[in-house]
């Protein structure tokens, strides 16, 4: 356990670096997701169309590919990101799919009568969706994005394609000089555990304490 | 001019035609009861008047103007049409009172704290004002109906409709609904209510409208459509809601 404790910074960089990785992959996540979802229960077919084809193109590309192309491709044609803002871009654009379609599950658990009441009111299209339909079909879906919030924080070492400096990167490389697999291994599971053990817990309370009331 | 002018109105659900070559005029001020039996229309009626049902020919009038296509103009209309569903269909995330003060905020921009006033106010008037800081489903169905009106009137319609407001409660709950509706009809709301309670048509009703099978087969004052029904297919209709 030695090179573990003596590596501690290691390890802790690598958390780090994982943490910002999987937070702002996840926030685009949502905010694509979202997208995707309102695209897909748009009353405007083009923009059904638009939503559809880009989760069934997401879904059905390995994230390997989807790296590789982005990272290198968009060198070819001289677009120049950083490893990590590729990453978010991917591991984003490819959970938001995801998210998308669960909220759209949401959605449909939302019954029509809420989203008729409102437009009888007078709410406008975007209204509805956003003040009626969105915040409780979020509701429902809190411990399924959770999931995939959880999942995302070990997706997330597939950055090291990259070169990313996350977590499975740095204890890859430790494991690699020390030639100690073994406990860097068990140091590099231990650290994921504490990065999704206390998430799990606060995903819980949120499902709890934002489930409506009924 | 009247409030709502209906002509010749057509809407199918594929090969099932819905509303047939409807004419209705509601003068404003006006109470119109519509009754028949199930699948004759009457909700599609109703739905047809805000477009959450769009019609397939004819013409739709609101104070002389035609109901205009989904949009901007479509949700202004809808803002001075209120509704009430038979499953109250209130907010089930917000608050009672936030339910009522959504519409003013967000469609009539009103500032906060007035619309909160006057949700108050109203709450009051249905006597439900303790309630305001519950969430519909702690209510009793009376309740949230009670709710659900009052949720329409802050948008201070020009007209109510009611599809059924009555009919997916207990018994004991009914009375307090219709009391408030014969509060409203009292006071001048123009109101279109579909509804089998025949104690309602008959004190707050001016006229009674029956449907059969998506056509307006009768239109007149209660007490002539009850006593002396013109058309066989009313008569037989009363003469099985009345048995019971
Ligand atoms: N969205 C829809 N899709 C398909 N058919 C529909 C739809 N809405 C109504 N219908 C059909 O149109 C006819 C009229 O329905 P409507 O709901 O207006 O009747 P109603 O008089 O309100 O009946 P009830 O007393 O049962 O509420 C019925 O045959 C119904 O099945
Ligand atoms: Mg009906």
């Amino acid at each position: 356990m030695d090179v573990v404790l003596d590596n501690l910074d290691v390890f802790t960089r690598g958390m780090r670096t994982t943490v910002w990785l999987t937070g702002l992959s996840f926030a685009l996540a949502l905010v694509v997701g979202t997208l995707v979802a309102v695209f897909r229960v748009s009353p405007v077919p083009p923009l059904r169309w638009v939503g559809t084809l880009y989760v069934e193109t997401v879904r059905n590309t390995p994230l390997t590919v989807l790296f590789v192309l982005f990272f290198f491709g968009l060198t070819k044609v001289g677009i120049l990101y950083s490893a990590f803002t590729t990453a978010v871009i991917v591991l984003g654009g490819y959970t938001g799919a995801f998210v998308g379609e669960m909220l759209r599950s949401g959605i449909n658990t939302v019954s029509r009568g809420q989203a008729e009441a409102a437009r009888a009111l007078g709410l406008t299209f975007p209204q509805v969706l956003r003040i009626v339909v969105l915040p409780q079909a979020l509701r429902t879906v809190v411990a399924p994005l959770g999931g995939l919030a959880i999942a995302l924080i070990k997706n997330s070492s597939i950055a090291s394609v990259v070169a990313v400096k996350e977590l499975s990167y740095l204890t890859g490389q430790l494991g690699n000089d020390t030639a100690r697999y073994v406990p860097v291994l068990l140091g590099a599971a231990a650290a994921y555990l504490v990065l999704t053990v206390p998430l799990g817990i606060a995903i819980e309370a949120l499902n709890r304490k934002v489930a409506i009331r009924r | 001019m009247p409030l709502v002018e209906l002509e010749r109105v057509n809407k199918s659900f594929g090969s099932l035609q819905a509303l047939r070559d409807v004419d209705l005029v509601i003068e404003a001020g006006e109470v119109v009861v519509v009754i028949g039996p199930s699948g004759s229309g009457k909700s599609t009626l109703c739905r047809t008047i805000n477009r959450l049902e769009p019609i397939d020919s004819g013409r739709i009038l609101f104070e002389g103007m035609p109901i205009p296509a989904e949009g901007r103009e479509l949700a202004r209309l809808r803002s001075d049409i209120g509704m009430v569903f038979q499953s109250f269909n209130l907010f089930a995330h917000k608050s009672i009172l936030d339910n009522i003060t959504l519409g003013p905020i967000k469609a009539r921009k009103l500032p906060k704290a007035q619309a909160r006033r006057e949700a108050m106010e109203l709450l009051e008037r249905v006597g439900i004002a303790d309630k305001a800081d519950r969430y519909p489903t702690e209510l009793s169905g009376g309740q949230q109906q009670r709710a659900a009106i009052a949720r329409a009137l802050a948008m201070e319609p020009k007209l109510m409709l009611f599809d059924e407001p009555t009919s997916a409660l207990d018994p004991e709950m009914i009375k307090e609904v219709l009391d408030v509706m014969r509060e409203l009809a009292a006071e001048g709301t123009t109101m279109l209510v579909v509804s089998h309670e025949m104690g309602f048509a008959r004190s707050a009703a001016n006229r009674v409208v029956f449907m059969d099978a998506g056509e307006i087969l009768e239109s007149a004052p209660p007490d002539q459509f009850f006593d002396a029904p013109s058309t066989d297919r009313a008569r037989n209709f009363l003469s099985k809601i009345l048995v019971h």
